[in-house]
């Protein structure tokens, strides 16, 4: 079969000249940039939460571990990316979490 | 055993080991699917069908392996014709043990692989099974693997050919992902490399199998499939069309048909409307330059703002890319170039003249296609179009602008012709975009920015929006007037035919994928 994209009038602007055309469901679909807020630690992965290294409060240093996420049968380290304090915690130890979960926050 | 009783006797084990288990074949046919040897007879040519290894079997002895008889062990292998062309098939079997892949199934299947690629002939296979055979362990694993080795090595020396007509899954799906054309069939294909279940049970996601592998969703929005088609029958007859399309082997031409005057009566140029930034169907242009106004569009519904496929000019195949200015206005982005990439290095592997039909404002902007690596996607199709040595022929509708012009087969990424319609707009981008940015300082200057403005676009558009600057620099060949199109088209090819272009000595190149 053949598609034949319906022509519902539909507009895309590049260098300043607007063309009429059809938008693909992918480009109509896709997601503005949301730039990543380094006080907000997210899961990267959906799993479990094996254990919590730290507490509201605690000074933490790069590199240093802040909970172990159990996926894809590997218990994943999650640590500081730079100097931060932690102000909440937002997950306990054997929760089960979502891809992009709220974990950590810092100040 | 008296000759009579043996030949009795053949016929009797033949029967066995054909007939299919009643059960296993009426849940087949529950699904709505074709038994195996039905789909095979359906495509070839009628009675070409000669089956081999109809009477192996599986050395499995573990799990009550040795007490189960698999009929051919889950699959059938043979050769035939199509409209008289030459191909070797494998077809799974679902009916028995699920089309489950063992290593003596596996082996049939890397025997015909073996043929095909020793004689030179296009290999079909028909995908239907539940996965790998686990009580053969590990050996069945060696199992695909020596496929996937095999499809690697045929890469490039015979077309290969992948029907889904059911589950592919896991492992399995690698085996079509190396061949060159994958068909997809609605509610009956399903490719994945992790299923539903092991979705929901790691990550909690819930997805039907259908919205995560899907005919359909591999037709659009993965970018998987190649063809897909509503009924088994359909999928048959796109199977039967491009086989018609393709040589045997990468020392062949494809074979010619009977050239015949494209149909369409539609002259080209009404097609194109005056305004650039107004759409338009470019197939239009495509069916009215190509023989017959027969076009074989190559994953219609995936990256649609880039046209790929088959046509024929004066009896011979060619391959056809074009910019879509009805879809996203025919720019290039991460999908597009890597769909016609692709689509470039089978027809240059496969002795296929390539034209290039070019309309289109750009690359599209975006952080989502520059974080998605828009410039290593879009640096396959300069090198796809950069790499080729079949002839290889470029026609400028309308807009080719800034990266974009030279990414579609320009003179500079080594096009033996390129033609230009009066109506090409040849420059580094759109007039609106170019004034905006020379004349910036003087627009917001003016009394009347606005009018300012619009006079300096007027400017740029008189020198600039054309292909004379192009062709007095020799970037443009000859200016073309549309209805030229096919005889300017039909004689570079002719001339053409015995093109030689060497390349320096190398084991191969490293492309950007």
């Amino acid at each position: 079969m053949t598609a034949t994209p319906k022509l519902t009038r539909q507009m895309i602007k590049l260098n300043d000249t607007v063309y009429e055309t059809t938008l693909t469901k992918k480009y109509a679909n896709r997601k503005p940039f949301v730039p990543k807020d380094p006080r907000r630690l997210t899961a990267i992965i959906p799993g479990l939460i094996l254990e919590l290294l730290v507490r509201p409060g605690d000074v933490v240093r790069p590199g240093q571990d802040l909970l172990i996420l159990e996926a894809m049968k590997m218990q994943n380290h999650i640590s500081a990316h730079d100097d931060a304090t932690v102000r909440a915690v937002h997950v306990a130890a054997g929760d089960t979490v979502m891809k992009g979960q709220l974990l950590l926050e810092f100040d | 055993m008296s000759l009579p009783k043996k030949m009795k006797d053949h016929a009797a084990k033949h029967a066995e080991a054909t007939e299919p288990h009643p059960e296993a074949a009426r849940k087949q046919a529950a699904q709505g699917k074709l038994q195996a040897r039905e789909r095979i007879t359906a495509i070839l040519d009628q009675d070409s069908f000669h089956e081999y290894d109809l009477f192996v079997e599986h050395k499995c002895s573990d799990f009550g392996m040795e007490k189960k008889q698999l009929p051919g062990d889950g699959v059938i292998t043979g050769t035939g014709t199509i409209l008289g062309h030459p191909v070797a098939i494998f077809a799974q079997d679902f009916t028995v043990a699920g089309g489950s892949l063992g290593l003596a199934h596996a082996r049939k299947i890397t025997k015909i692989m073996d043929h095909a690629i020793k004689l030179g002939i296009p290999l079909i296979g028909i995908n239907d099974s539940g996965g790998a055979r686990i009580q053969e362990g590990v050996n069945s694993l060696a199992g695909y693997g020596e496929i996937f080795y095999r499809n690697t090595l045929a890469s490039g020396v015979i077309p290969q050919l992948s029907i889904i007509l059911g589950p592919c899954a896991g492992g399995a799906v690698y085996s079509p992902a190396l061949t060159d054309f994958v068909f997809v069939v609605d509610k009956i294909s399903k490719m994945f490399i992790t299923g539903p279940e092991v979705i929901k049970t790691v990550l909690g996601e819930e997805i039907s199998m259908e919205d995560l592998g899907g005919a359909r969703v591999q037709a659009e929005l993965s970018g998987n499939a190649h063809f897909f088609a509503q009924s088994e029958a359909e999928c048959f007859e796109q199977v039967k069309r491009l086989v018609t399309y393709i040589p045997w082997n990468n020392r062949k031409k494809a074979d010619p048909c009977n050239p015949i005057p494209p149909r369409t009566q539609l002259g080209l140029e009404e097609v194109i409307p005056s305004e650039s930034n107004k759409p338009y169907d470019v197939r239009d242009v495509l069916r009215a330059v190509a023989d017959g106004s027969d076009f074989m569009e190559v994953q219609a519904l995936w990256a649609a703002n880039i046209v790929v496929g088959f046509a024929r000019m004066d009896g011979r195949t060619v391959g056809m890319v074009a910019n879509q200015p009805m879809v996203l206005a025919g720019v290039l982005d991460v999908d597009s170039s890597d769909k016609a990439a692709r689509f470039i290095r089978f027809c240059d592997a496969f002795n296929i003249p390539l034209v290039t039909f070019v309309d289109l404002p750009g690359y599209l902007p975006g952080v989502d296609q520059e974080h998605a690596g828009v410039i290593r996607h879009g640096a396959k199709l300069l090198y796809a179009y950069s790499e080729a040595t079949v002839p290889k022929i470029t026609v400028i509708l309308r807009k080719a602008y800034g990266g974009g012009y030279i990414a579609m087969c320009s003179r500079h990424l080594g096009a033996d012709f390129v033609f230009a319609w009066p109506c090409a707009e040849i420059a580094v981008m759109g007039p609106e975009g170019a004034a905006n940015i020379i004349f910036k300082g003087e627009i917001a200057a003016a009394a009347d920015p606005e009018a300012f403005r619009r006079e300096k676009v007027r400017e740029y558009t008189e020198k600039f929006a054309s292909p004379y600057v192009a062709a007095a620099n020799g970037h443009v060949d000859a200016v073309i007037a549309p209805h030229q199109t096919r005889d300017f088209l039909l004689h570079a090819l002719e001339i053409s035919e015995e093109k030689a272009e060497l390349r320096p000595t190398r084991k191969h190149g490293v492309p950007p994928f």
